[in-house]
């Protein structure tokens, strides 16, 4: 019988050393892949490995970094939310429309359009946790609803604001970094806090290993499903007003298809469609490999009818290799 | 007499760890109906699943008709005659009578398509001849639970079956719709088929079978032709084993009340539920498979809700309205099955044992690693849980370490009743062992304790008192002097 050791407290240097090796182990095809396209990229184009495109593509992953981080916690517990695009769209055109139309101030402008789309989480999560109604068909509908409330509210036109104020949010930089990608950054800082340190973590992982053992052990299945919805419509949201102000409009065409992307880089990510497992890194590096991939094939001047052709077949491929790498580790 | 059309010869059928059959013999003649007795685990539903095909048997002979049948899988054994009707019924709910009952070999035309009139025409005619009055066109999910056994009963006969077997035909049948069935089963036997007819109760085999055989510990006891034995010889033959040494009871103080419970109604599940836990007890509760000793538990840990009835806790009135209430209460409950309901297999051994206990190492978003360990290592240890690591995968151990771990994970909450539904299934006579030492150690410590179990010597041994559930009532509850497992089957079969 061998026991922990932990006599004396490790120190923040070899935590967090012993997680990343740990991260590296667990999540070795797909870093190996993201390594390799990686350098391949900066061979042919010496235009990969440049601070600015850096940048650029770290701001363009953003918004599906945003999503995508939700979307983990949705997929551990069994679910999906489809709605997260929709919602996009929906907090974007709200915010925009304060501002241009109603002259609201730009505080409570934002705080609007993030307070409606996590309303649309927090509709799904109870839909969900109190009819047995299946996720699918919860968020398929709330996709509808917020889409058709974007249209309806701006009547299907973008609403263009022209203010200063409001475009520093999401066009704006902290140094050389642009602000969405700060973000998206404390958001990942935050989601893992919640799944590696809190007893809400342990407890999203339990309802989505098994939640009739969760039942059992007296977990509050509802609550945990509320909130898991609710915060991926909370970042969802967020992410929508970020974008409007970038774009110096609230557009309620937006965010179409957002969610299959984020879908993608969380199953990239090792994340289980069937629940229980997941890890926020993995996710992070799902989110990168479509961002790189994307960029390069930009890059490459591949045209984008291609790409989305490319971008199937590596996401095929790339889960099935991580499949049989399970497969192989649950036979030894 | 008439002939015999099967016999099973020197049968032996091992499991990992479990010698499920031991050089069993069995006989059944054309036109007889055969009854299968015995105690939860004897051994009857793993003879008849090497018979269907199911399992392969480890040594031995299975003749039919006379000639020796090599029954690899269930299509051997339906080519030799055999049918089986499983305790759930396997019908597809939404599709017709005549598509169930000819699912896979239905009648095909020119193209392949199904010629359905003459499908509905050959069901109708199946189904008449047994006066049943269903209609073949009938969607399945439209029956009531008896004639959609008798839709089994009819595909059963349309593979031409002479041998049939029944594993608890009327575990969820009304009486009416038992008289029913016991028709079907009489004009089945006037043409010629042989009926094994497994059952827990008494008074049905009395009435429709010609012989019975007990089993007992996966071996063959004896054959009984029914007119000349009767209840108390069965239920001997049944028990009559001698007690292992495993078990050491050791007699100790009780003290109060820890639990009342009063009059517990949840109405077709159980009713009129009335016991009391004292301090410092093992309280165990004996009965037959789905007599409702789990559903009882499950409604004072509040994972179900209870129509009518009073639970007291030391003495004082409680509401119990989620397994939250009643953990707040003291009340721990580890589940009977653990892999379903106890554990979450895809995780760790250490996330598994502390679950429940997450107050105690995590504020807000710190994680002290080292009470969790901490916690982690005591019950390692206290349980001597074989694990090469905390961070093991659950899935990874053996079957009783699974068991601790699950104890270990309810025995962290510190409760002061705790109740254990089958805890020592699954598990192997080391383990077991271990765990009756675990349960005595906090029986002493003043832990109060209800165990569920299907195995009498177990109950006999741990027990200072016993409940005896049958039919979603108590039929009784015995001291330690009144013990016997002939007196506990007798009220937990209803066989007075």
């Amino acid at each position: 019988m061998l026991k922990v050791v932990t006599t004396s407290r490790p120190n923040l240097f070899e935590r967090v050393g012993l997680e990343i090796l740990e991260f590296i182990k667990e999540n070795v095809g797909i870093l190996i892949g993201f390594a390799a396209l990686c350098i391949a990229l900066s061979i042919i184009s010496p235009a990969f490995l440049t601070e600015s495109n850096i940048l650029n593509i770290l701001r363009q992953v953003s918004t599906n970094a945003n999503l995508a981080l939700g979307m983990t916690l949705v997929i551990i517990i069994c679910g999906i939310d489809l709605s997260v695009g929709s919602i996009v769209a929906l907090s974007g055109t709200v915010t925009g429309g304060l501002i241009a139309f109603s002259n609201v101030p730009i505080p409570v402008a934002v705080f609007a359009g993030i307070f409606v789309g996590t309303l649309a989480g927090v509709f799904n999560g109870v839909m969900v946790a109190y009819t047995g109604i299946p996720s699918f068909i919860v968020t398929l509908a709330m996709l509808n609803i917020a889409r058709g409330a974007a249209y309806v509210y701006t009547g299907g036109q973008p609403i263009r604001v022209m203010n200063e104020g409001f475009n520093v949010i999401g066009a704006g930089y902290l140094g050389p970094i642009p602000l969405p990608v700060i973000y998206s950054f404390i958001f990942l800082v935050i989601t893992a806090i919640i799944l590696n340190n809190t007893k809400l973590g342990r407890h999203i992982y339990a309802v989505g290993g098994n939640k009739e053992a969760a039942r059992f052990t007296g977990i509050k299945i509802k609550r945990i499903e509320i909130f898991v919805y609710t915060f991926s419509g909370f970042l969802a949201a967020f992410s929508g007003v970020v974008l409007a102000a970038r774009m110096f409009s609230g557009q309620p065409t937006v965010g179409n298809g957002f969610e299959l992307d984020a879908i993608a880089a969380v199953v990239l990510g090792g994340t289980s469609m069937t629940g229980g497992i997941g890890k926020i890194g993995g996710t992070l590096i799902g989110v990168l490999v479509i961002g790189v991939l994307n960029n390069g094939l930009n890059l490459l001047n591949i045209n984008s009818f291609w790409q989305l052709i490319i971008k199937g077949i590596v996401i095929l491929a790339a889960v099935y290799v991580d499949m049989m790498k399970k497969r192989k580790e649950a036979r030894a | 007499m008439s002939n015999v059309i099967l016999e099973m010869k020197n049968i032996h059928k091992r499991f990992p760890g479990v010698y499920a059959l031991k050089n069993v013999n069995f006989e059944l003649r054309a036109g007889e109906v055969h009854g299968v007795l015995g105690e939860n685990g004897a051994g009857k539903s793993t003879l008849m699943k090497v018979l269907g095909g199911i399992y392969n048997v480890d040594e031995g002979e299975i003749y039919i008709d006379g000639q020796n049948m090599a029954i690899h899988d269930v299509k051997d054994s339906q080519n030799a005659g055999v049918s089986i009707i499983h305790q759930e019924l396997v019908l597809v709910p939404h599709m017709s009578v005549a598509e169930n009952i000819f699912s896979g070999r239905e009648p095909t035309g020119r193209f392949g398509f199904i010629k359905k009139d003459e499908m509905l025409g050959k069901a109708q005619q199946l189904l008449d001849s047994f006066n049943l009055g269903i209609d073949a066109s009938q969607l399945v999910f439209k029956l009531n639970i008896a004639q959609q056994q008798m839709v089994e009963v009819a595909r059963a006969i349309s593979f031409n079956s002479k041998i049939l077997v029944m594993d608890e035909p009327t575990s969820s049948l009304t009486e009416k719709e038992v008289k029913f069935l016991f028709k079907t089963i009489e004009n089945l036997k006037s043409q010629g088929v042989g009926i094994v007819y497994i059952s827990h109760r008494m008074s049905e085999l009395f009435k429709i079978s010609d012989r019975i055989t007990v089993m007992r510990d996966g071996q063959y006891i004896d054959t009984k032709v029914t007119k000349e034995t009767n209840v108390d010889e069965l239920i001997s033959l049944m028990v009559g084993r001698e007690l292992t040494s495993y078990y050491h009871k050791i007699p100790h103080e009780l003290g109060e009340n820890a639990l009342e419970v009063r009059n517990l109604t949840r109405t077709g599940i159980f009713r009129g539920i009335n016991f009391s836990l004292r301090k410092g007890e093992i309280l165990g509760f004996s009965g037959l498979v789905g007599a409702g000793r789990s559903e009882i538990m499950k409604s004072i840990f509040g994972l179900d809700q209870i129509e009518s009835g009073e639970i007291y806790i030391h003495g004082e009135k409680v509401e119990i309205k989620s397994p939250s209430d009643a953990m707040n209460l003291g009340i721990a409950l580890v589940p009977e099955n653990r892999k379903d309901e106890g554990l979450i297999m895809k995780e760790q051994v250490g996330y598994n044992m502390t679950l429940r206990v997450l107050d105690e190492f995590i504020t807000f978003i710190s994680v002290n690693k080292i009470q969790e360990n901490e916690i982690i290592n005591t019950y390692v240890e206290k349980l001597g849980i074989k694990t090469a690591n905390v961070l093991q995968l659950i899935s990874n151990l053996s079957g009783g370490n699974q068991q601790k771990v699950v104890i270990a994970k309810w025995l962290a909450a510190k409760p002061q009743i705790l109740i254990l539904d089958e805890p020592t299934r699954g598990v192997d006579v080391g383990a077991k062992a271990e765990i009756y030492g675990i349960m005595n150690r906090l029986a002493q410590e003043g832990v109060s304790i209800i165990m569920i179990s299907s195995e009498l010597p177990e109950i006999i041994n741990m027990s200072d008192r016993v409940v005896v559930v049958r039919n979603g009532s108590i039929a009784g509850i015995l001291n330690r002097e009144e013990f016997s497992q002939e007196k506990i089957m007798h009220m937990a079969t209803g066989g007075m």
